[in-house]
């Protein structure tokens, strides 16, 4: 079995980005210049498509952070495109209030349209899928319907006329120039947000929910940035559509436009910048080419739309993603390097210890933990074993916050543990693995990683957004940090890999590397042998040893007793929610009725 | 007005109801909530004014064949929209899918019915003022619907099959149970629902292609607000909803009362969000 070559120094992790980034940027490059040259066309006509694609994009590039990162499904946007128009059309005619200057029309279309971005998202923060697409959908008739009825200020069907902007944005060319640089800057900023740890996060929260909580990501409050972002952009995009349009009347939102940001993000595929831009311009550019099918667009929209989802759900991203193409290596083995450790975790300080009080839990009438009592150590490993049912993986849920038990508590250095909150586990040190692994396929290995640490993030959303140095100087530090775990695990060769490619055993690592990113107090492994085989088995050993070397706490559930008397300083044996004995690998080895119910003798 | 606010809340409110049954029979046996569910319920309008007026065919021939129509369609949403994507459940390919069928049959229907309301017939012809058909035969409607519902749940084998069925997928298959059948039946069966719907609410809401959505959103509020699967509270829900509706329709005017309605759907979401008489959720980890 030829081992995968993990030599190359930790030193070197992050020198390979430079190309990388260049072959990312090259196509949006080319798209630029091709923009930027199609004034020498004189044909204004083509000005006046290719404006409408830029205003699109602003919109769409906003709703690509909510749907294809995100995974929410917004279906009604025209909604906030048409609260965007109004808003600016409205204020700069001064139908509501004193005219004001085009410029700040706009400015004020961008803030409603984040603040009902948010309004309109606000079931998504607690209820998936269907629910929100549903609400995006009421809301856009609603706001038809209003702006059909408010006739002494939105003109009702009559409509009203849209802001006009001064010179040099008066002319068709001059106007396109600034959709254009607006829809160069919104590429920036929503790449920026992707390739930052809320992009991460939120890939992270759409396909693997329970993960991005263990790594302390809370939901409400980075859906709230996004969909205010979001709003702001659509809102944005509304005024400029208004402008553009130069006269508006609720006919001009139809749904076919909501169709059309919706299905643009969908062709270009989840968890993409450029796939969602080529979806805008080809839905633009296809009612054009396409003009007698005029009346059946709505119909043709809604083909696609069903063509996709059955034959190609990863859309134009998944084709053109390099990371679908490079090779792997055949015959692959993960070698751990517990010797890189150290530097990885660094010497945990002092620490009191995890404990758990006469815990009790029931699901219905089952008890399925009956007053446990539970001390973890730093430094330690303890195994946690028993028969199926007996409450090992509970106990590990209970301690992590994804249940709530009914009476008992729990204290961690020193301080209690407030019980039920996943989310509040990572900032006290507290990381762990699960059962079947956790992650998200389309993701790196490396930004599958790197999640893990998303709580030691100190720059903001903004910041994030313009790539500020702080920014920049974390996201290398994280980086640096995550290929350093992937090389203690065994998977350094494997860092740019899309991670649905790796095999079962190797996600198991890549889970341990996530969860020692956050450099934690107590590690807790629900059953990481499970289906790896016996020299895999062997490795691990060796790495979880030298996890609690560096004065980690490790908590060990686990079905293999070979590994468990191998490597657990201490023991707690669980039978239907009780302890059953607990004391060092010779006591429980010679501990009667557990010799007779479990290890056979 | 009391009278009339009673009277329409308590016609639309079955509409509602029914849609939402409508959902909750595709949700059952699927654990998919179709986007189809309103077109249904537009269908049911648009084809019995076809059978009825444009065709002039009898009433008691229009009804049997408005819901063999949809019950049809019913089937060709299993077969096109949900059955694809029901292995990846989790990733919810089955909100687009069947919004995209459900967008599909909108527009069909558009280019070949007719952009503009068509009138639809008087059924029976009997009654006036309030007390008017068009404003009982929906609840009628809707008292019959539960009423057969209960009967098919209860008293028959297939429709115990049904709850085993939505109880446990895999339990009922590993009984034996033809569970691809069944989910076919039940899609046909929301199919026929559906339809009813539209026709006994066909005076309310005339032959319009665009009640689709409305009954798509307004019959789903139902469902969220009384937990999915529920039918006692698709029905409660679908009923308050209809009053609470036509009340803020008479006291604030139309638009508003839609503007009252999405409120009040938000807030009461974030406050239940497994609706008022749903079932908490499923263990995840």
């Amino acid at each position: 079995m030829a081992a995968i070559d993990d030599a190359m120094p930790v030193a070197a992790g992050a020198a390979p980005s430079r190309p990388r980034l260049l072959a990312l940027l090259w196509p949006f490059a080319a798209l630029l210049a091709l923009a930027l040259l199609l004034p020498l066309t004189g044909n204004e006509y083509w000005a006046l498509i290719a404006t409408r694609a830029c205003i699109y994009w602003v919109l769409v590039s906003g709703l690509n952070l909510i749907v294809g990162f995100a995974g929410q499904l917004a279906i009604g946007y025209v909604s906030l495109l048409t609260v965007g128009a109004y808003t600016a059309s409205v204020l700069a005619a001064g139908n509501l209030l004193e005219p004001l200057h085009p410029a700040l029309a706009l400015a004020a279309a961008a803030l409603l349209g984040a603040v009902f971005g948010v309004v309109v998202g606000l079931p998504a923060l607690r209820l998936r899928t269907f629910y929100f697409a549903m609400t995006t959908l009421g809301f856009a008739t609603i706001v038809t319907q209003v702006a059909l009825a408010w006739q002494d200020v939105t003109g009702g069907g009559i409509g009203i006329t849209g802001p006009s902007l001064p010179a040099p944005f008066d002319t068709a060319w001059g106007f396109y120039y600034l959709c254009l640089a607006l829809a160069a800057l919104c590429t920036w900023i929503t790449g920026n947000i992707a390739r930052s740890r809320f992009g991460r996060a939120l890939v992270t929260l759409r396909d693997a929910e329970v993960a991005a909580e263990a790594s302390g990501i809370a939901k409400p409050w980075l859906l709230v940035l996004v969909f205010l972002l979001a709003g702001a952009l659509a809102g944005f995009a509304g005024g400029l559509f208004a402008t553009l349009q130069t006269y508006i009347t609720p006919d001009a939102f139809t749904f076919d436009l909501s169709l059309l940001f919706f299905i643009a993000v969908l062709i270009g595929g989840r968890g993409s910048i450029l796939g969602p831009l080529l979806g805008t311009l080809l839905l633009t550019l296809l009612p054009e080419v396409a003009a007698p099918l005029a009346a059946w667009s709505t119909f043709l929209y809604a083909a696609l739309l069903l063509v996709i989802v059955l034959a190609i759900p990863g859309g134009i991203a998944s084709l053109i993603d390099p990371r679908n193409r490079r090779k792997l290596p055949e015959n692959r083995a993960v070698i751990p390097r517990p010797e890189l450790l150290p530097a990885l975790l660094g010497q945990q300080p002092r620490h009191a210890g995890l404990t758990l009080r006469d815990i009790v839990l029931a699901f219905g009438g089952v008890r399925a933990i009956d007053g446990l009592d539970l001390d973890l150590r730093p430094g330690e490993v303890h195994g946690l074993i028993g028969p199926n049912g007996s409450g090992k993986t509970t106990t590990l849920n209970v301690i992590s916050g994804y249940y709530r038990p009914e009476t008992g508590g729990m204290t961690c250095d020193g301080s209690p543990l407030p019980a039920g909150d996943a989310v509040g586990r990572a900032a006290r040190g507290i990381a762990r693995t699960f059962q079947t692994p956790r992650v998200v396929g389309e993701a790196s290995v490396l930004e599958n990683v790197m999640v893990g640490a998303t709580i030691e993030g100190r720059a903001g959303f903004l910041e994030a957004l313009l790539s500020l140095p702080r920014q920049r100087r974390e996201e290398r530090m994280l980086e640096d940090r995550a290929r350093q775990a992937l090389q203690a695990v065994g998977l350094g060769a494997l860092a740019d890999i899309r991670a649905d490619r790796l095999q079962h055993s190797e996600l198991r690592f890549m889970e341990i590397a996530r969860a020692l990113m956050l450099r934690p107090a107590f590690l807790m492994l629900d059953e990481p042998a499970a289906g790896l085989s016996t020299d895999e088995i062997k490795r691990l050993d060796q790495l979880i040893r030298g996890v609690s070397r560096q004065g980690i706490g490790v908590l060990l559930v686990e079905h293999h007793a070979d590994l468990i008397f191998e490597i657990c300083d201490r023991i707690t044996v669980l039978n239907l929610g009780k302890v059953l004995a607990a004391g060092t690998p010779e006591e429980i080895r010679s501990h009667k009725e557990v010799v007779s119910a479990y290890l056979g003798g | 007005m009391l009278a009339s606010i009673l009277a329409s809340g308590l016609a639309v409110g079955a509409i509602y109801a029914l849609i939402g049954i409508t959902y909750n029979t595709m949700f059952a046996t699927s654990r998919v909530m179709s986007f189809t569910a309103g077109q249904l319920g537009m269908l049911g309008g648009v084809l019995g004014s076809l059978f009825a007026l444009r065709l002039g065919l009898p009433i008691l021939l229009a009804l049997p064949l408005t819901l063999a129509a949809c019950a049809l369609v019913g089937v060709v949403t299993e077969y096109v929209a949900v059955r694809p994507v029901l292995k990846s459940l989790d990733q919810h390919l089955y909100v687009l899918s069947t919004l995209a069928l459900a967008l599909m049959i909108q527009q069909v229907t558009a280019l070949t019915w007719s952009t503009e309301p068509q009138p639809f017939p008087r059924l029976l012809g009997i009654g006036e003022g309030i007390w008017d058909e068009k404003y009982w035969l929906p609840v009628l409607a809707c008292a019959a619907t539960i009423i057969g519902l209960e009967y098919l749940y209860r008293r028959t084998l297939v429709g115990r099959a049904f709850l085993a069925v939505a109880e446990d997928n895999f339990a009922a298959r590993a009984l034996g149970l033809p569970e691809r059948n069944l989910r076919i039946a039940s899609y046909a069966l929301a199919g026929a629902i559906g339809a009813l719907a539209g026709f006994a609410g066909g005076q309310l809401l005339l032959a319009f292609f665009a009640n689709g959505p409305l009954l798509n959103f307004y019959g789903f509020v139902p469902v969220a607000l009384g937990g999915l699967g529920n039918n006692r509270g698709a029905v409660i829900g679908g009923l308050l909803l209809g009053l609470f509706q036509q009340a803020a329709n008479f006291l604030v005017g139309g638009i508003f009362s839609s503007v009252a309605v999405f409120a009040l759907f938000i807030i009461v979401l974030l406050a239940v969000p497994q609706g008022m008489f749903g079932a908490p959720a499923a263990r995840r980890v």
